[in-house]
């Protein structure tokens, strides 16, 4: 048999180290996607002679006097028939730097289901607007698609430039208006770019006709953007898949790291059984590894004989999911034959484990196009809902913004055995605000049946107040990451307020650590604790007719919730103020980040503790991307807009 | 024979780039894994296809790694159209030692014997269409419930919105319109009894992919993928190997030439490429710089645009 013949000096061509980028596209035929891909595909050289004589051939065959770039992409025979892509259809190519699977995306509202399916497992999408028609109802669809998805990159290609002579307003006015619906939507990273895909123009090559551009074309674009700050790299989840036990010796649990990293010697946790026990190795083909990361396949081994199986999920001791069977999801139905049905009792695959579900509640079905909320009794094929799950075995999860492979699940119909459903959990139900506000209602019991306090509301009236002070009083409330530039934000803010006049103050985490909240860590129990007394604060000085600025970490769903519902309607506003963790953490200001990774500081958010992503704010500051004077433009206009 | 994988003395820790990078073939050998093991877990009673081609020693290759130091739980087996090179089946035995796997033959020849399927008539008779009988035979005989095959998405349009987890009604047909969309990596392989499924591993490959890592896996391959001098005859374009199977027809001319194959299958249909490529360097180099498909040189897939859409739905791979 002939040897392995790779052990001779021919230079290779291609450079190994190439990562991997998956993006989708979606667009209706109208929009030339199909145009795009081809365009991108032909002029990098992918696609090979064979596949152009074929493509020249249906063209002539079709009558159409150009290659039709489009016919490259539409796979089967009944879409090319029909002229449209109706499923998703996965494309290759690779330049010198990254390869690139495309998952490619029929655009009609009836193909959601497909969207969906192909936006479940990419990096960034593609969204294209016709530069004539506009923004619109599909092109506000599958961002929200992507939002809901969590994909971090969106790139917009304004398509057709040609056909509107390479008008920069209209680009602008596109550009403007995108962005301002996309404020609405929790979207990382929004790029645009004006193209023309049948010509070519700013796809591959930088294209002349529009000097006014200078952002990088398209491929340029997919080919640097930052893809591996994305990855969560802080909690370690494995979801055991097979356990390989050859002889007496050697019992090992395979699977693929979901999330986190894990070494040697690391103290581990089971789920649901809760054993600990320590890493004893860590296996891959005949290596033994120091250190597995997220993404890797491996077989892991322990110190102790406990029971593992599939569908087990092992984690760290101080870093452990939430193990809930009841809890909130965004679901989207993918069943063509029947709608949600909440008497039957769902199979709900999830991470590599399969239980029954029921849904006990559908709280509201989103609209796609307009985000607007409907009240219904079902969910139909396309059609997507917020929903409350019960499940029959506790689920070990995160919520998906934080972690797509432990936040996502799908629905099987227990007759047949189709995939119905999607779902992305929110966060569980059971821990949530209602136990907050019950634990609140005892405390605030205890004290005033001790004391016979009652609430007295003095002489002064809060119109009194406005009179005075010229302004109403409202909570402003700054939410993100250490070293995200919340603090530096309020700072600012609260000179301009105060030059104009407003009665402003400020509370900052470190100032109320110092005294207040002195007595309080960082555990679960106490972050809550701190955040309660903050909230409190801040509404007494809202009473007293106060601006109040609040830069709080502030990293659960559940606590900000608290907080809003202190404050009447209207007098609250949260503010993302958003960086990546690889930025917070490269910044790094006070050194924390250091020490967290150091392990002199424990349950440090963003290292060793999870940080909730707002899914809804009434305004996002991504700090990596503006400058700080446009951030603090940003968020004066929002008060201005709520004091007008 | 002499092997380079039984090689057990670099055990040492991996060399890791900074900040956690992972390459793409890293990435694909994982996500390959992960799928290899999901139809373990999933299935009752699955089973791996070896055709001897290199997609399919890849494929074997990470199913020996996913299950390492056990055993791959489950048979391989080859549809053998009794038209192989005789390479072929010398490596397919070897190779089963080399990855400790047990291997099950079903050969259409008996099948033809069996009257189950017809020889096709004429200068070009191709078994390809006859083996999917075979196969659906052969996976009822053993109650197989899943099917791994080593097809790539790349390789034909047909293929491009082919699912990881491929459902088959109880006649093994492939419906395009009644496939389960994949999310995630949550792959749904409940089915009812009689029905089954096709797993494919590698769906995310290219055949650069394959090649580079068969490179960097110094996977040993048949020679045939190697430049050689054979006899061979160009019929519609396509550069045949002549042997048993295949001998010219009126008009035809038998020539030498150095060739190597790029898949291999069926002698009848495989078609070979003029190439001097002798290592796998070589070969690489060879795949990033060319400009036709592996299946252009396929004679069966050239007999109509919808050729593979067509043999799909019947139960082909």
């Amino acid at each position: 048999m002939g040897k392995a013949r790779a052990n001779d000096t021919t230079p290779t061509t291609l450079v190994k180290e190439r990562d991997l980028l998956r993006f989708t596209t979606a667009g209706s035929v109208d929009d030339g996607k199909s145009t795009l891909i081809g365009r991108m595909l032909f002029d990098s050289k992918q696609i090979f002679q064979d596949q152009m004589d074929q493509l020249e051939h249906s063209s002539k065959l079709r009558g159409e006097e150009n290659v039709n770039l489009a016919l490259l992409t539409d796979g089967l025979r009944a879409e090319r028939e029909q002229g449209i892509t109706i499923d998703v259809a996965y494309r290759y190519f690779s330049t010198a730097r990254r390869k690139f699977i495309i998952a490619d995306t029929p655009g009609h509202e009836q193909y959601t289901r497909n969207m969906v399916t192909g936006a479940s497992t990419a990096d960034l999408a593609i969204i294209l607007i016709d530069a004539r028609n506009g923004v619109l109802t599909q092109s506000r669809r599958h961002g929200i698609i992507a939002s809901l998805l969590g994909i971090p990159h969106i790139v917009v290609c304004v398509n057709k430039m040609d056909l509107v002579d390479y008008s920069r307003d209209r680009f602008d006015e596109i550009v403007a208006e995108y962005q301002a619906f996309a404020q609405k939507l929790n979207v990382h990273d929004l790029e645009f770019i004006p193209v023309s895909a049948l010509v070519g123009d700013n796809v591959v090559n930088r294209s002349e006709k529009t000097p006014w551009f200078d952002g990088a074309p398209l491929l340029q674009f997919l080919e640097t953007v930052t893809i591996s700050a994305d990855r969560n790299l802080v909690d370690f989840r494995f979801p055991v898949q097979f356990v390989v036990r050859p002889h007496q010796d050697f019992r090992g649990f395979s699977g693929q790291i979901v999330s986190g990293t894990i070494k040697v010697g690391e103290e581990i946790v089971a789920l649901p059984s809760m054993q600990r026990s320590r890493v004893r190795s860590i296996n891959f083909y005949k290596e033994e590894l120091q250190e597995a990361i997220e993404g890797e396949s491996v077989i892991i081994t322990l110190e102790d004989e406990i029971d593992i199986s599939r569908g087990d999920m092992i984690v760290r001791r101080h870093n452990i999911p939430e193990v809930e069977h009841e809890f909130e999801a965004t679901l989207a139905w993918m069943d063509e034959r029947s709608g949600l049905a909440r008497e039957t009792n769902y199979i709900l695959q999830h991470t590599t484990n399969r239980t029954q579900a029921q849904i006990d509640e559908i709280l509201y079905q989103l609209d796609v196009n307009t985000l607007h909320r409907n009240k219904v009794d079902t969910l139909n094929l396309n059609e997507i809902g917020r929903v409350k799950v019960t499940t029959a075995a506790p689920l070990f999860f995160d919520p998906y913004d934080r972690n797509r492979n432990t936040g996502g699940f799908i629905l099987i119909d227990p007759a047949d055995f189709r995939t119905v459903g999607a779902g992305m959990i929110r966060y569980s139900s059971r821990s949530t605000i209602d136990e907050l506000k019950r634990d609140e209602r005892s405390r605030r019991l205890e004290v005033s049946q001790s004391t016979e306090i009652t609430w007295d509301p003095g002489l002064v009236g809060p119109q009194d107040r406005i009179r005075r002070n010229g302004h109403r009083p409202f909570c402003l409330w700054l939410t993100g990451l250490s070293g995200s530039g919340k603090s530096t934000l309020a700072k600012e803010v609260e000179k301009r307020l105060f030059d104009e006049g407003l009665h402003v103050v400020r509370l900052d985490g470190d100032n109320v650590r110092h005294g207040l909240n002195g007595d309080l860590g960082f555990n679960r129990e106490d972050r809550r604790e701190n955040i309660r007394r903050i909230g409190h604060v801040a509404r007494l000085l809202y009473d007293f007719g106060h601006a109040v600025l609040c830069t709080f970490i502030s990293p659960y769903e559940e606590e900000r919730s608290f907080v809003r519902s202190l404050f009447p309607e209207g007098s609250f506003l949260q503010v993302y103020v958003r960086t990546s963790l690889a930025e917070a953490e490269r910044r790094d200001p006070k050194g924390l980040y250091k020490k967290a990774r150091a392990g002199e500081i424990r349950g440090f958010t963003g290292v060793d503790d999870p940080y909730q992503e707002p899914e809804q704010s009434d305004l996002v500051v991504d700090t990596e991307r503006l400058t700080p004077e446009e951030a603090v433009e940003q968020v004066l206009s929002l008060v201005h807009d709520l004091l007008k | 024979m002499a092997t380079t994988h039984g090689d057990t003395t670099s055990t040492g820790p991996r060399e890791r780039a900074a900040g956690y990078q992972r390459n793409t073939l890293d990435i694909l050998e994982s996500e390959a894994i992960f799928v290899i093991r999901e139809v373990a877990a999933q299935f009752e009673r699955p089973v791996m296809l070896f055709s001897g081609g290199k997609d399919s020693i890849v494929m074997s290759w990470l199913a020996r790694k996913a299950f390492y130091p056990g055993r791959i739980p489950f048979p391989l087996m080859h549809i053998d159209t009794g038209h192989n090179f005789d390479e072929t089946i010398r490596y397919r035995d070897w190779w089963m030692e080399q990855i400790e796997a047990r291997i099950i033959v079903r050969s259409v020849e008996d099948s033809i014997k069996q009257g189950r399927v017809k020889e096709e008539d004429g200068p070009n008779p191709s078994r390809n269409g006859l083996q999917t009988v075979t196969l659906l035979d052969a996976l009822s005989e053993f109650k197989f419930d899943c099917a791994l095959g080593g097809a790539r998405r790349d390789e034909e349009k047909a293929r491009a919105k082919e699912r990881f987890f491929s459902f088959r009604d109880r006649f093994g047909r492939w419906d395009p319109k009644n496939q389960r969309p994949e999310l995630w990596n949550l792959y749904n392989g409940m089915k009812r009894p009689g029905e089954h499924l096709r797993a494919f591993p590698i769906s995310n490959w290219t055949e650069l992919d394959v090649w580079q890592y068969i490179q960097r896996e110094e996977i040993e391959l048949p020679n045939l993928y190697y430049t050689h001098e054979r006899e061979i005859v160009r019929r519609d374009g396509v550069i045949l190997a002549i042997g048993p199977y295949n001998q010219p027809v009126d008009g035809e001319a038998a020539e030498t030439a150095w060739v190597r194959f790029r898949t291999i299958g069926d002698m009848t249909c495989t078609g070979a490429t003029e190439s001097r490529a002798s290592s796998l360097a070589d070969i690489v180099n060879e795949i990033a710089a060319t400009r036709v498909t592996e299946r252009g040189g396929r004679a069966d897939d050239k007999r109509s645009e919808a050729a593979m859409e067509d043999r799909k739905k019947q139960g082909y791979f």
